[in-house]
Parts: structure tokens; C-alpha cells; sequence
């Protein structure tokens, strides 16, 4: 019932504002050509909904966005481990993860398209680079805040080697790896929406690129219409992907009982 | 079912003979000297507990034994064979919560299990269920770690140790953190199972009270380095009550002997 009533006044504040908005422009306080109102944006997702356009930017999007992820995570979590493990390599690749973890990662758009072209491959660069430092830095941080006792104990049972890599340390630094994972993907999701708003290329025609092109056709509703896009996948990709690991995680660990 | 009961048979416990065992740590700059020419024998089925302040380096010897740590002067043997590193003859229960909150109560007690590969899944889950109903947790199998109470979690750790039949158990202050009721409960508890599963049990504790309730002896350590005091042995019959005059009797003779003692006097 609680529940009920907390959505209902979000939804209710929603509502109050999307209608003042309405009425600023509908009244000619706003010039729609500098923000156009709820009804515009709403007509333009609807148009371009129904001829497919959107939809087609929104899986190119996607599948960019996956990759480059997939591949943050191929790379930052082995590189976490090392880090957490071998000194030497926490001396050197962690404190340059450390350092280019706080670059934002569009700095590396120039040097992406000077090697790679107006190509995928820039695109991908420029998301591994903004994904990949904090999934190494959250994988070595979680690591090394597993407990001692924990392995010691794991010991004396018999556990060796791999077994207590992945039976015992990596399970103890799972919340920390997966909000280092649910960092990275929002990372992830900004590096790419600069990477396409910076580099047109033809290969596909991302949510990047819609946006960009509507600012040069002076399109706002357009541009807007896309940025609702870009929030309604990002929140639908985070309920989807991480709010059931991260129940999982807080039944077990019987932490995040407030909500 | 025929793996499951062989798993469940009871063992022979093991001996332990420690030899004039040294222990330095360094901490920092400074070198510790935990543990001086410690000396002990603790025979089959024995029941003996380390008593001491803190410091005395009870823990560093459980650590030795268990093979967590390896000692720079003497030699420990189970059985008359070298401690070189943690074995299956030895489990330890930890003073804190070393239970995995990744598993349910069950997946902690079948943790050893898993890594005996004549066991297979349904075996390993029959071998936990045993030792969860011994210890009076057969309801909470599935439970999460962080649904138990104190209590609860230190039988969850007890069943564990028990799992895969080692021949000794070390216990590092185990019931140390819990409220006295939950203890005294715990005492009777440790006591009918140590009757019936036949473990030499090297315990740890700072309680003196706690070591004449459970001990067939107990060994007083004094700190800076440790070094073994005196020894008494517990001729009083079992199961014991922590409340009963002859426990309480022997106790207070203990005191008054670390009380007494010139070497703890010249030490203080």
C-alpha cells in the first residue's frame, strides 16, 4: 500500500510539471523553437517509433554498447585480480588505472579517430576506455576487503589455490565487484553517447548520431525526444541487468534492508 | 547411501605432541616474541583447554597446530607425523564469525565436503543434514548466515568443523562473544557431542570457569613470551555444570594459584 502511494505521488509530480511545461510554450512564455513542449517531443518519438528509425538507432546503440562492455569487463576484472594480487602489478597498471579512471573518456575521442578512423573500432576504444579502469579499480578493491578469516578458514577445510579464488575470495567480493560492474556500465553508457555525438561514421546510425544531427537541423524536439530515450534504456538496462544481482546480494549478505 | 555412512563413521581421534615450540612475530619493527619452549601432549579423545590472558599466545598455538602458521623452533607432529600445513585431520573454529555469507547454513557445513570428491551431491547434502540435526539446526538449513543469531552461527561453525570427520578440532575462543545463557546451553551441547563423536579437542579460552566445565585438563599460559604455567587435570564427572560447587571449586583454586604463581607475579 505504501508502495502504491510513493509511485502514485512521484507519478503525481511528473504530471505537474510535464503540464507547466505544456502550458510555457502552449502560452508563448517558452519559444518552442528553444524548448518544445511535452506534446512535440511526444509527437516526434511517436513518428519516428512508427518508422522504425528509432528502434534502428536504439539496436546500434545497444550492440556498441554491449560490446564495448563486455569487453571493460574481459579486461577489467582479470586486471583487478592481478592488481589485488601481485604487487608489481598494482604499482603500475593500478595507479595508471587510478590516473585514467579520472579522465573522462571523450578526451580520448581525438586520439580514437586519429588511429582508428571514423570507424567501430574508435567507437569501442573510447567505451573500453571509459569502462574499464573502474571495473579494474572496484575488482582489486573488493578483493582486497575480503577478511582474512574467511580464507583461513577456507584453509583449514582443505581449500587451495584456484579452489579458494573462486569458491571463496571472489563470492566475498562480489558486492563490491558488481557495483564496480554497475559503475563501469554507467560509464560505459556516457562514454558511448560522446563517442557517437563525436564521430560520424557510416557503418550505423546510433542514438548518438539522432541527437547530434538534430541539433544541426535545430530540432529540438528531436533532441529531446532522444535524450528521453537515452534515460528510459538506461534505467530499463539497470532494473533489468543489476537490481536482481543486487537483491540477490542483499538477501545473502542480509545488508540494504532499507529501500 | 552406503558413501554416506562411511563418511558418518565415527574415527579414531588423533594425538598431538607439541616440542619445545618457539614463535616470533614481527609486527612492524618490532619483533613479538608469541610463544617460548611450549611443551604439551594431548592424547587421544582428550579434551584439553588453553587458558590465559590475552597475549599469552594461545591463538598463535592453535595456529600452529592447525598448520596455518609454521613454528621457528621445535616441531609439532600429529599422530607422530609433522604439521607442514593445514590438514583434514584438523578443523579450527574461529572466535569470529568466519561463517561464508555467500551460502546458506547448509552450503557452509557442505564447504569441506565439496572438496572430497568420493562425495557426490546428494552425499555431501545427507553428510551436512547429519551434522546440522546435531547440532539442533536441521530447520535452518536454508537459512541465510545473517538470519541466525550469535548462538545459532557458532553451531553452524561447530557443525562445519565437524563435516568432514577430522580427528581433532581446534577451537579459538569460540563461544567468547555470546551472551551466558547461549553459552551455558552451548557447553551442554559441545559436551554430548564431543561423548559422541570421539574428537581430541584443543580448545581455546580466557574463561577459567569455562575451561573446568568442558577440559579433561587445563593448561594455564602466561603471556610475554607465552609460556606453559601450570596444568590441572579436571577429574569431575561429566556432563558438568558450569554452576555446579565442584566446577566452581576447582575454578577458584585456579585463580588463586594464577594468583600465587612467582612467575606471574615477576611478570606483573
Amino acid at each position: 500500500m505504501r508502495d502504491v502511494a510513493r509511485s502514485a505521488s512521484a507519478l503525481l509530480l511528473l504530471a505537474a510539471l510535464l503540464a507547466l511545461w505544456e502550458l510555457a510554450g502552449r502560452s508563448g512564455w517558452v519559444s518552442p523553437l528553444l524548448l518544445p513542449t511535452p506534446s512535440d517531443i511526444g509527437t516526434w518519438l511517436l513518428r519516428s517509433a512508427g518508422d522504425g528509425s528509432l528502434l534502428g538507432a536504439t539496436l546500434v546503440t545497444l550492440r556498441r554498447l554491449v560490446l564495448g562492455y563486455a569487453l571493460g569487463l574481459a579486461g577489467g576484472l582479470p586486471l583487478g585480480m592481478l592488481c589485488a594480487r601481485v604487487r608489481a602489478a598494482k604499482d603500475t597498471v593500478g595507479t595508471l588505472a587510478l590516473g585514467l579512471q579520472a579522465l573522462p573518456s571523450v578526451c580520448w575521442v581525438p586520439l580514437a579517430i586519429l588511429w582508428f578512423g571514423q570507424t567501430e573500432t574508435a567507437m569501442l576504444f573510447v567505451v573500453v576506455m571509459g569502462t574499464i579502469w573502474s571495473i579494474l579499480l572496484a575488482t582489486e578493491h573488493g578483493i582486497r576487503s575480503v577478511p582474512p578469516i574467511y580464507v583461513r578458514a577456507a584453509r583449514t577445510m582443505g581449500s587451495r589455490g584456484i579452489h579458494t579464488a573462486t569458491r571463496v575470495i571472489f563470492p566475498a567480493s562480489l558486492p563490491f565487484i558488481v557495483s564496480g560492474m554497475k559503475q563501469g556500465w554507467a560509464f560505459a553508457w556516457r562514454s558511448l553517447m560522446a563517442a557517437e555525438i563525436y564521430v560520424t561514421i557510416l557503418t550505423g546510425f546510433g542514438l548518438g548520431h539522432l541527437l547530434h544531427y538534430g541539433r544541426e537541423l535545430h530540432a529540438m524536439d528531436q533532441v529531446l525526444g532522444v535524450m528521453v530515450v537515452i534515460v528510459v534504456v538506461g534505467l530499463a538496462a539497470d532494473r533489468a541487468l543489476f537490481a536482481p544481482l543486487e537483491r540477490s546480494l542483499h538477501r545473502r549478505w542480509g545488508t540494504g534492508a532499507v529501500s | 547411501m552406503s558413501r554416506v555412512d562411511e563418511e558418518l563413521a565415527a574415527i579414531p581421534p588423533s594425538k598431538i605432541e607439541i616440542h619445545s615450540v618457539t614463535k616470533w612475530f614481527s609486527s612492524g619493527k618490532r619483533r613479538v616474541h608469541a610463544l617460548d619452549g611450549i611443551d604439551l601432549r594431548v592424547d587421544e579423545g582428550e579434551f584439553v583447554c588453553l587458558v590465559g590472558p590475552s597475549g599469552c599466545g594461545k591463538s598463535t598455538l592453535l595456529a600452529l597446530v592447525a598448520g596455518l602458521e609454521l613454528p621457528d623452533e621445535g616441531h609439532i607432529l600429529l599422530d607422530g607425523k609433522p604439521v607442514t600445513g593445514p590438514g583434514r585431520e584438523c578443523m579450527v573454529m574461529f572466535q569470529e564469525a568466519a561463517l561464508f555469507p555467500w551460502r546458506t547454513v547448509r552450503g557452509n557445513v557442505r564447504f569441506g565436503l565439496e572438496l572430497k570428491p568420493s562425495l557426490d551431491r546428494a552425499a555431501r547434502d545427507d553428510v551436512a543434514t547429519f551434522y546440522l540435526r546435531l547440532v539442533g539446526l536441521e530447520d535452518f538449513q536454508n537459512a541465510q548466515i545473517h538470519e541466525l543469531s550469535g548462538g545459532m552461527r557458532q553451531r553452524v561453525a561447530l557443525a562445519r568443523s565437524l563435516a568432514p570427520n577430522p580427528r581433532v578440532i581446534l577451537m579459538d575462543e569460540p563461544f567468547g562473544a555470546l551472551d551466558a545463557m547461549t553459552r551455558e546451553q552451548l557447553y551442554s551441547d559441545l559436551q554430548r557431542i564431543w561423548s559422541q563423536r570421539k574428537k581430541t579437542i584443543l580448545f581455546v579460552t580466557h574463561s577459567v570457569r569455562e575451561a573446568v566445565c568442558l577440559g579433561d585438563r587445563v593448561v594455564l599460559l602466561s603471556p610475554h613470551p607465552g609460556r606453559i604455567l601450570e596444568e590441572f587435570r579436571v577429574d569431575l564427572p561429566r556432563p558438568r555444570d558450569p554452576h555446579a560447587t565442584d566446577v566452581s571449586e576447582l575454578a577458584a583454586r585456579i585463580v588463586q594459584a594464577l594468583r600465587t604463581d612467582p612467575a606471574r607475579k615477576m611478570g606483573a
